[in-house]
């Protein structure tokens, strides 16, 4: 459901409508906190394609969308969780050109590149969660984090 | 509850109805068989109307156990609930509308309560109304689980044509001999991609194109997804002997793409739509000169 707030949301994944609410809400929520262009776009991206693994490959799930603020600079937290086959060998799946599907195997990689922090937690038959975080500006030291 | 007891029943009326419904499965099975909504849904065999029936009977018996006779939700509703969604959408697609599809449910109370009626004769009349008014509620709830299953038929369906129509607009357009262009608007899932792809394929035998624009200046987000659908489809147009460009890369994605990790190496890509026109009418020997008006006059 989705909060008064606006930016702060969690958004079911088990279509592919789904995911064109998970990329406008991202999208909406990083150019409220002030995120340029380039800076939306590979948000909503990397959230496109964790949006999209949750879908395909964790049998569906849900993305949260927090706003965070560490030593006075604004972010936005998403979180991608499933309760599926889980990633067995984390190394293998995060590598450039690896799909266990049809895909590019692009998607993990590529995530990580396009944000500023990246956190993956996994294991076969618990589900998978992706967290990642992007700042407006510079990414400030994790320790200030309030 | 408590109020019940204070009023000196051994047995809740909700109780009561319970036992009378599993007590009359088959009788009441038998008499909706013969009723419009079952009659006309089941026009094959009566038996499987009748079975229908059971099904909603059982069903009512056990939200009747639970007490939860003006709960939709109620756990007794599930099993029934595609059953009766596949009977009001067949209902629906035959034509009725749902303030139609509602009275033919509420057909079904008649003579169930006529059979109750019958069965409680020896008891006090008191009783008796707190057990038919206790039905009469249980049938309205019905009515309305078997309304809410038209309505979440309805929004689908509302879903489904607004992806199709997504899916619908891909025009290709001529815009010179041997030149086809697709200007892509909005996302580019797979579904639409695929139609994509076919459309712009077709487009190319029909009109013997050389080239073939993908114009993606509408596209919001290109992921590895999108990419690999645009690099699909220029594999699949150079099969057909004809060469694509992918336009209107904006600077922002064409950032993301390189941060992506994703090669479009193979792609030929041009800024803008006129670019890209501009470059495969040189390549068909034609010269683009810009024609500026110098107040000679037109010759
Ligand atoms: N949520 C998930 N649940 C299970 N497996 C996943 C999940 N996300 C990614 N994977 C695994 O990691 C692989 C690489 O993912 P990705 O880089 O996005 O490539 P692709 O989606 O194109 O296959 C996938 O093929 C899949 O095996
Ligand atoms: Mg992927």
């Amino acid at each position: 459901m989705q909060t008064a707030g606006g930016l702060s949301a969690c958004l079911p994944i088990t279509s592919d409508l789904d995911l064109v609410w998970v990329r406008q809400h991202v999208r909406q929520a990083a150019a409220q906190l002030g995120f340029g262009l380039v800076a939306q776009t590979k948000l909503v991206t990397a959230a496109s394609e964790l949006a999209r693994n949750t879908l395909v490959h964790g049998g569906g799930g849900q993305m949260e969308c927090a706003p965070v603020n560490r030593g006075g600079v604004r972010g936005l937290r998403l979180t991608f969780s499933d309760e599926g086959p889980g990633i067995a060998d984390l190394d293998q799946a995060l590598r450039d050109g690896y799909t266990s599907a049809e895909g590019l195997g692009m998607g993990l990689g590529g995530a990580r590149r396009l944000v500023h922090e990246f956190d993956i937690d996994s294991s076969p038959g618990r589900g998978t969660t992706v967290t990642v975080a992007s700042w407006v500006s510079a990414p400030p030291r994790p320790r200030e984090e309030r | 509850m408590s109020e019940q007891e204070a009023e000196g029943h051994q047995v809740a009326p909700a109780q009561e109805v319970g036992d009378f419904l599993r007590l009359r499965r088959e009788q009441i099975a038998q008499r909706w068989a013969d009723a419009a909504l079952f009659r006309t849904v089941f026009t094959v065999s009566r038996d499987e109307a009748v079975e229908a029936g059971r099904a909603v009977v059982e069903a009512l018996a056990a939200v009747a156990a639970a007490e939860r006779l003006e709960d939709p939700e109620a756990d007794g509703f599930n099993v029934v609930r595609d059953q009766l969604a596949r009977t009001a959408a067949s209902r629906s697609r035959a034509g009725s509308t749902n303030s139609q599809i509602s009275t033919e449910v509420d057909a079904l109370r008649p003579p169930v309560l006529e059979l109750l009626v019958a069965d409680l004769s020896a008891r006090g009349e008191e009783h008796v109304r707190e057990c038919t008014t206790a039905l009469t509620v249980l049938m309205g709830t019905l009515r309305m689980v078997v309304l809410e299953t038209l309505l979440t038929a309805g929004q689908e369906l509302i879903e489904r044509q607004r992806l199709q129509l997504l899916e619908v607009a891909t025009p290709v357009i001529k815009l010179w001999e041997g030149i086809v262009a697709v200007p892509l608007i909005g996302t580019l899932d797979s579904a639409r991609s695929q139609v994509v792809m076919e459309t712009l394929l077709d487009s190319i035998v029909e009109q013997h194109a050389r080239f073939a624009i993908l114009d993606i200046t509408g596209v919001p987000t290109v992921d590895s997804l999108v990419a690999q659908h645009l690099m699909k489809t220029v594999a699949a147009a150079r099969l057909m002997g004809a060469e694509c460009i992918v336009s209107g890369i904006r600077p922002a994605i064409a950032q993301t793409i390189v941060h992506l990790g994703i090669d479009l190496g193979t792609v030929m890509t041009r800024a803008s739509l006129a670019d890209a026109l501009a470059y495969a009418l040189r390549q068909q020997g034609a010269d683009i000169v810009a024609h500026v008006p110098d107040g000679a006059g037109p010759r």
